[in-house]
């Protein structure tokens, strides 16, 4: 059972658990090894969308689909275009969210993503860009103005800049809080004491 | 605010020591006609955090001009409780509980987004009997939830009545709640996999019950409100916001259906058992405060019209699907998102093969729907301000998380 499990997952580059998800794709050619037991594995998707900013910008941009929803993994460089274009061309005119997923034992830490909707094709896609920690990466807020506090809220929980934001300030913690909560490394007891004592005048607020 | 006062006073305090023998204050010059009797400046003043009309714990910066609001910032945060940190040091079912606390009053709803998502992860699917029940239950809590948007909506606008008379009905839902799985608010009612109780005995009556009883106090609400001349001077045409800029704020839910867009995810991305029923997704025109009253009264009369086909066509059958003891999901991403009473709720979960996610995202409606206030409030005056926080109907615990 537990080598079932673990069959089509080809070996893990760099002993992280995450990197398999997204080096599996690299690996479609064996279809056959995810058995009746396990579940759908992430495959490339094709469309005509697909096939269309391909052509356009080559390696930079692949694309996955997995149980049915799609997402790209493009190259930092081509953020603020891609968007765009698929804002403009291709109706995406719905920023559902923007977030990000820490992965520290991966050489590019962060994942920031956005998950879009077009209201004309009732589809969804998301857009998924690793960078590294310390990297910035061009803001959004021009495309979708809905961004401004969803930047905001990945700033304040990772500490990802966001080049361009109008107003990049943290939004959920109070503005003098040191640390950003949601990246690995930050424990779930974890807390600006300094903050609490001076702001709140109590020894812990655990 | 400080750096607006400061410049303030220092103006002053120069004009003073440049005349030094005038008595009178400089900015009551009678001599230079040209100079206006009373300065006009912008006045920035602060709303809440501890105020009535902010639903809870929301601080909201106004800059004014007179009366006239010139532009907003909000303060969020005040409720933070780190759910996503939590849910990361969690198990998959024991995460599921505190999905209720955000959108406290429509527990329901959010409960059912989390499951329904780790549920797609996991490749399984709630039995009919249990999509059944959950569409049930969902309704009545939009219900509910609406009911308590009315009555708070109209206190802060004057209208004392709505209040107790919504609060009266939406009793007979808590107790519906209650009945079912012991609790009235915060509900954990549905398990990843389905359901864990079954309907209790004369579930199916008290709900039908609950239908007749409720139908006749929706028309007396809009009695009170609809065709009440205060009320219309209070919201007609306050806090317009047109279709494109919903769009382009993200703005979901009954607010984007009151400017005229036509969507609703139950319509557009059936879940559970949505795309079995008949019901319609009612809009507006103006996309003011009182369409947003207008469509939500609609949505009450459709959860009606749903929960009676669902509990008169409840299949028999197991409440459960066949879920793991030990919930593992394999390694992979889901976004998931339904039509919480607020608008898009969705769920992006990352798991990575553990019994733990490894990141739970959740897109609050409430958040995303805040950002539009300013936009809807510029122009209007400080009065407005409270109308428009309460129709785009936020839930602070669900803003802040």
């Amino acid at each position: 059972m537990a080598e079932d499990v673990k069959a089509p997952v080809p070996p893990p580059p760099e002993g992280g658990k995450k990197t398999a998800a997204e080096a599996r794709p690299a690996a479609p050619a064996k279809p056959a090894a995810p058995a009746k037991t396990e579940g759908p594995v992430p495959l490339p998707w094709t469309s005509p969308l697909v096939e269309k900013y391909r052509n356009q910008y080559g390696s930079g941009l692949e694309a996955i689909t997995y149980l049915g929803q799609n997402y790209f993994i493009v190259d930092r460089s081509l953020i603020p275009d891609i968007l765009r274009l698929l804002r403009d061309e291709e109706q995406f005119n719905y920023c559902v969210d923007v977030t990000a997923v820490h992965y520290p034992k991966r050489e590019k830490q962060f994942d920031v993503l956005w998950n879009l909707y077009s209201y004309a094709r009732n589809e969804r896609v998301r857009v998924k860009v690793q960078i590294a920690d310390g990297d910035s990466i061009p803001s959004s807020v021009s495309i979708w103005p809905t961004a401004n506090w969803l930047e905001r809220e990945v700033y304040d929980m990772f500490g990802i800049r966001f080049d361009g934001h109008p107003d990049l300030k943290r939004i959920l913690l109070p503005d003098g809080w040191k640390g950003h909560p949601l990246r690995k490394d930050y424990g779930i007891l974890q807390q600006d004491k300094e903050w609490v004592q001076i702001n709140l005048g109590i020894e812990s607020g655990q | 605010m400080s750096a607006a006062a400061k410049d303030d006073t220092k103006e002053n305090a120069r004009d003073i020591s440049a005349d030094a023998p005038r008595t009178i204050s400089s900015h009551l010059d009678l001599d230079t006609p040209e100079k206006p009797y009373l300065d006009s400046n912008e006045l920035i003043i602060n709303m809440g955090p501890q105020h009535p009309a902010t639903h809870g714990v929301l601080r909201v910066i106004l800059k004014l001009d007179g009366e006239k609001v010139l532009g907003t910032e909000c303060v969020i945060g005040y409720l933070h409780r780190g759910v996503e940190k939590i849910a990361e040091n969690r198990t998959y079912a024991m995460f599921n509980p505190y999905v209720d606390r955000m959108d406290y009053v429509a527990a329901v709803s959010n409960g059912l987004g989390y499951c329904e998502a780790v549920e797609k992860l996991l490749n399984v699917e709630a039995p009919p009997r249990a999509d059944y029940i959950r569409v049930i239950l969902t309704e009545l809590n939009r219900m509910a939830s609406h009911q308590l948007w009315l009555g708070t909506h109209a206190l802060d606008i004057g209208a004392m009545t709505p209040l107790f008379y919504t609060f009266r009905d939406r009793e007979e839902i808590l107790k519906i709640f209650e009945k079912y799985c012991g609790a009235r608010l915060t509900t954990h009612a549905f398990r990843i996999g389905g359901c864990l109780y079954e309907t209790y005995a004369g579930f199916e009556k008290d709900v039908q019950k609950f239908l007749t009883f409720v139908a006749p106090k929706i028309d007396e609400y809009e009695e009170l409100l609809t065709t009440n001349r205060i009320w219309l001077e209070r919201t007609k045409n306050v806090g317009v916001i047109s279709g494109e800029h919903c769009i382009a704020l993200g703005v979901t839910g009954p607010v984007l259906r009151a400017s005229g867009v036509k969507w609703d995810l139950r319509k557009a991305q059936p879940y559970a058992a949505y795309a079995k029923f008949d019901f319609e997704v009612p809009t507006g025109e103006n996309g003011d405060t009182y369409d947003r009253y207008l469509v939500r009264m609609e949505e009450m009369r459709q959860s009606l019209r749903i929960i009676e086909q669902a509990v008169n066509s409840i299949p028999e059958g197991p409440i459960m699907a066949k879920v793991p003891k030990v919930i593992k999901p394999p390694v992979g991403e889901i976004y998931h998102s339904i039509e919480a009473p607020k608008g898009e709720l969705g769920y992006f979960i990352v798991s990575d093969g553990s019994t733990q996610p490894y990141r739970v995202r959740v897109r609050p409606p409430s958040f995303v729907n805040l950002q539009a206030l300013d936009v809807m409030v510029r122009g209007l005056l400080v009065a407005d301000v409270i109308a428009v926080i309460g129709t785009i109907d936020i839930v602070l615990g669900e803003v802040d998380r």
